[in-house]
This record gives C-alpha cells, sequence and structure tokens, in this order.
C-alpha cells in the first residue's frame, strides 16, 4: 500500500462491485389499486401473493423506515404450529407448509432450518395442558410428541432435567417440523419477488392519515405526499393503534415492548428450539452460533422499542436454570421490538369498519412464523374483499359477538 | 428500568409496581342497559396512544396502593 499519495486508488476504489440490488427504489405514483401500510414481513408478503395469487400488481408497500427494520429484524425467528385451538392451528399450520417451500417459491435462500421446537412443563398443570395440546394438534394434523424428561434430554442435551431445581422439567411437547428461518433473508426474498412481479417498495415514506370520503377509504396522506389507492390494507403491527386513530377507527390493541438478546458467538451446542412458558425465556442457536433468546413483553404501553433491564435479567436467570452451560457465555446485545397484544392473544385479520380498509394486526409475540401464511389469507382477504377462510374467525366483530380464540396460556408460550 | 414516582412513598424501582394500563375506565352505570358493542367498548377495548398516557400503577413491592400517572409511551417520561 506504500507509495506517493497520487497514485494510490481512493478508499474503496479497490472493493469489487456493489452486488445487484433486489429491488428497486421508485418514487411513489399518483395512486395504486392497493396501499400496505408497512413494509415488515407481513406487508412484503402479503404484497407478494397479491400480485402472484391474484394478479393485482398495481401494488405498493409504504414504510416509514427502511424495509423490514421492525418487528421483522428483531424477533427470535421461531417457527411453528402447535397451537391448541383449531383456528390457531389453521392458520399457522398452513404457514409451516408454506415455509417448508418458501425458498423454492421464492428462489431466494431464507436458511429455513426445522430442528424441532420443545415446549417445556414445569408442573402438573403444564403436563396435563401439554399432552391435551399435543392431543388437540395431532386432530388437527400438526405434528406433535409428549416427550418424558429423558427424552427431552436426547433431544437437547444440554438442558438441565434435574429434579432439584425451582422448576424442574417434568416433559414437554415437541414439534419435529418446527424451527428456525433466517428473518432478514425471509424479508429479502419476499421484497425481491413482489418488486420482480411489479410491486412498488417505497421506503422511508410515512403513512400520517388514511384519506376518507363517505365512509371509504381512498387514499393515504404521507411525508411524500397524498397517495390515492382503490383499497389500503394495514400491515404496521405495533403502530397499527396509531394509524388507525387517524381515521377514527378504535382497535382493541394495546402496544408493548418486547425484548430479545444474543450472546456472542459459540460453537454448535443447541440442536433444537427450546421455550418454557413457565419460566418464561425461549432460546435457540443461530446458524452463525449467537445463541438467541427472548422473553415476555414488558406489562407497559410503550412505544420506545427499548425495555426495562430487569426483564432482561429474570430472562437470563431462567435461561441459566434450564441451561447450565450458558454461564460463561456473554450478552452481546439486547433490543426491543414493538408488539400489539389483543385481549385475546390472537390477531386481528379482515375487514375494517371503513371500506377498502383491512386490518391486519394484534400479533403480538408470534407474528414472524405467521408471515407466509397471513401474507396468502391477506391477500386473498384484500383481493376478495371478504376473508380468507382461514382468518375469517379472526374478525375484529369477534369482540363483540364474544367469539374469541383465547390463545393465552393455550399457545404454549405466554403472550 | 423507570423509577416511578408513588405519591406515598416518592421514587422507586419498576420492579416493585404493577401495571394497571389505562385509568378512568369507569364501571358502566348501568350494565344491563348496555347493547353488545358497548360491552365489547368496556370490556376489550382501551386507548393505546404514542406518547402522553393517563395510566393506572400499584405499588405491589411496597404501600399496595393504587394511583395514575401521565407517563410518554416514547420516552417514558412522567409528565405528572
Amino acid at each position: 500500500m506504500a507509495g506517493p499519495v497520487g497514485t494510490r486508488p481512493a478508499p474503496g476504489g479497490d472493493l469489487p462491485e456493489h452486488p445487484d440490488r433486489l429491488w428497486r427504489n421508485p418514487a411513489p405514483k399518483a395512486s395504486y389499486d392497493v396501499i400496505v401500510v408497512g413494509g415488515g414481513g407481513h406487508g412484503l408478503a402479503t404484497a407478494y401473493y397479491l400480485a402472484k395469487n391474484h394478479g393485482i400488481t398495481n401494488v405498493a408497500v409504504l414504510e416509514r423506515g427502511w424495509l423490514a427494520g421492525g418487528n421483522m429484524a428483531r424477533n427470535t425467528t421461531i417457527i411453528r404450529s402447535n397451537y391448541l385451538w383449531d383456528e390457531s392451528a389453521g392458520i399457522y399450520e398452513h404457514s409451516l407448509k408454506l415455509w417448508e417451500s418458501l425458498e423454492q417459491e421464492l428462489d431466494y435462500p431464507i436458511l429455513f432450518s426445522q430442528r424441532g421446537v420443545l415446549n417445556l412443563a414445569h408442573s402438573l398443570q403444564d403436563v396435563r395442558d401439554s399432552v391435551r395440546r399435543v392431543h388437540a394438534n395431532r386432530l388437527n394434523g400438526v405434528d406433535a410428541e409428549w416427550l418424558t424428561p429423558a427424552q427431552v434430554k436426547e433431544v437437547c442435551p444440554i438442558v438441565n432435567i434435574s429434579p432439584d431445581v425451582r422448576y424442574p422439567v417434568h416433559g414437554a411437547t415437541y414439534q419435529p417440523r418446527a424451527g428456525i428461518a433466517k428473518h432478514d433473508y425471509v424479508a429479502w426474498g419476499y421484497a425481491r419477488a413482489a418488486d420482480a412481479l411489479g410491486v412498488d417498495l417505497i421506503q422511508h415514506c410515512e403513512v400520517q392519515g388514511l384519506q376518507i370520503s363517505n365512509g371509504r377509504v381512498t387514499g393515504v396522506h404521507t411525508n411524500l405526499g397524498t397517495i390515492g389507492a382503490g383499497k389500503v390494507a394495514l400491515s404496521a403491527a405495533g403502530h397499527t393503534s396509531v394509524v388507525a386513530a387517524t381515521a377514527g377507527i378504535d382497535l382493541p390493541l394495546q402496544s408493548h415492548p418486547l425484548q430479545a438478546l444474543v450472546s456472542e458467538l459459540l460453537e454448535p451446542v443447541h440442536p433444537t428450539v427450546v421455550m418454557s412458558n413457565a419460566v418464561h425465556v425461549y432460546v435457540s442457536q443461530a446458524h452463525k452460533g449467537e445463541l438467541v433468546m427472548g422473553a415476555g413483553i414488558d406489562t407497559w404501553n410503550g412505544y420506545g422499542q427499548r425495555g426495562a433491564f430487569h426483564i432482561i435479567e429474570r430472562q437470563m436467570s431462567a435461561a441459566l436454570e434450564l441451561f447450565p452451560v450458558f454461564a460463561r457465555a456473554h450478552v452481546l446485545r439486547t433490543w426491543g421490538g414493538i408488539v400489539d397484544v389483543t385481549p385475546d392473544a390472537s390477531p386481528i385479520v379482515g375487514l375494517a369498519p371503513v371500506e377498502n380498509l383491512y386490518l391486519n394486526c394484534g400479533w403480538g409475540t408470534g407474528g414472524f412464523k405467521a408471515t407466509p401464511g397471513v401474507g396468502w389469507c391477506y391477500a386473498h382477504t384484500v383481493a376478495h374483499g371478504e376473508p380468507h377462510p382461514l382468518n375469517a374467525p379472526f374478525s375484529l366483530e369477534r369482540f363483540v359477538s364474544g367469539a374469541l380464540v383465547d390463545e393465552h396460556g393455550a399457545a404454549a408460550v405466554a403472550h | 428500568m423507570m423509577l416511578i414516582p408513588c405519591p406515598w412513598c416518592g421514587p422507586r424501582d419498576e420492579s416493585e409496581f404493577h401495571y394497571g394500563g389505562q385509568a378512568g375506565v369507569a364501571y358502566p352505570a348501568d350494565p344491563a342497559a348496555l347493547s353488545d358493542e358497548e360491552w365489547a367498548k368496556y370490556l376489550f377495548f382501551r386507548d393505546n396512544p404514542k406518547g402522553p398516557f393517563r395510566e393506572r400503577w400499584s405499588h405491589s413491592a411496597g404501600c399496595r396502593r393504587w394511583f395514575n400517572l401521565v407517563r410518554d409511551t416514547v420516552t417514558n417520561e412522567v409528565l405528572s
């Protein structure tokens, strides 16, 4: 590198060419047939299936930050479908089936690894609930097994199954087809494929209001001006209440911080995914080697994308009791996302009180795994103006009719 | 962790408190007269603002009393 200053290449000048962009970066058109509000996983998947399954390509995805920089970049990437109720099993299992061929569908690597998930039981009631869920899963065609502590140890040798701890492992449910995927790649795969079908992905475009005339949505007001729309599909996760409020629409949502963390990179030690409802931690090891752990939500409402440290502390102590081998591992990074939680811990996917406006929200702590499934069903809902059979139970009206899908405590993990 | 000003005990760590959600949600005066929509509003719908929020807290590991607070949901700053 020595030599006269004038003969040196400019800084960075000896680097290879920038790789091809995965999507265009278009300016918004005056109007679209469908505007999807929110460029996270759900929004991108919805746009993709609108174009792919329904031939609706005059579509824009508006993202106030950068593509997939919200909860899509902040989740713990766990994918499973072992939910108790028929309604939940329906949509999550549909999603899991789509995950199984998503790499081929998008022609993009997503590192989907079906390494299974263990949901631990720590009390007699846990055992009863878990066995019940295993039977319910099987009746719904979802793979599920009940494992004894010894079998748990076979699947995941680093789990502490000794009986002398505060929350001993009495067994676990096991879903072998569950797993993890690389969340960023999933978003990029959907974004690239949607873009190729003609969808405009518009970043740094914040929806500040909904344009409504005669009880019908006709467009959105943004920092880049007003954009007309035949239909508007909200997919804004923790900020859904804020967008809906601009149109005077109340939703049964509360936004909370949800925290997660990663350790430094470690040798492969953790072959599966372990979740524990009772001690409130879920752990997997990412492809690169970092342990990925999530906690429960911070109890208070918050939009600050960060939570309290004592939640992390509690989560760490739970993880250490389950995995004594982690005692010397260091926390590398913690972060928070904003999750929108409904009273019954099930999502709202369907029609809104305003015509041509659609709702996809309330996924709480469990939205990532649903990405392909909800994209598929929500696109159908928007295209046809009526819910897909798999998301019909998740209507906003259920809070009036009382037909709740109560997954609190039934979903294998607390929300 | 937030430092929450209990009106009786002074500023204490957040971990001593229990969150109670939106403040000022009154039990319906005439419950029997409510429509299904009105019941749904009362049971399931709460404000969810980005910014100042009037909410309830209980000092459950201290004096055990409930009180109201206005907190900014973005910055966690206690406003009153």
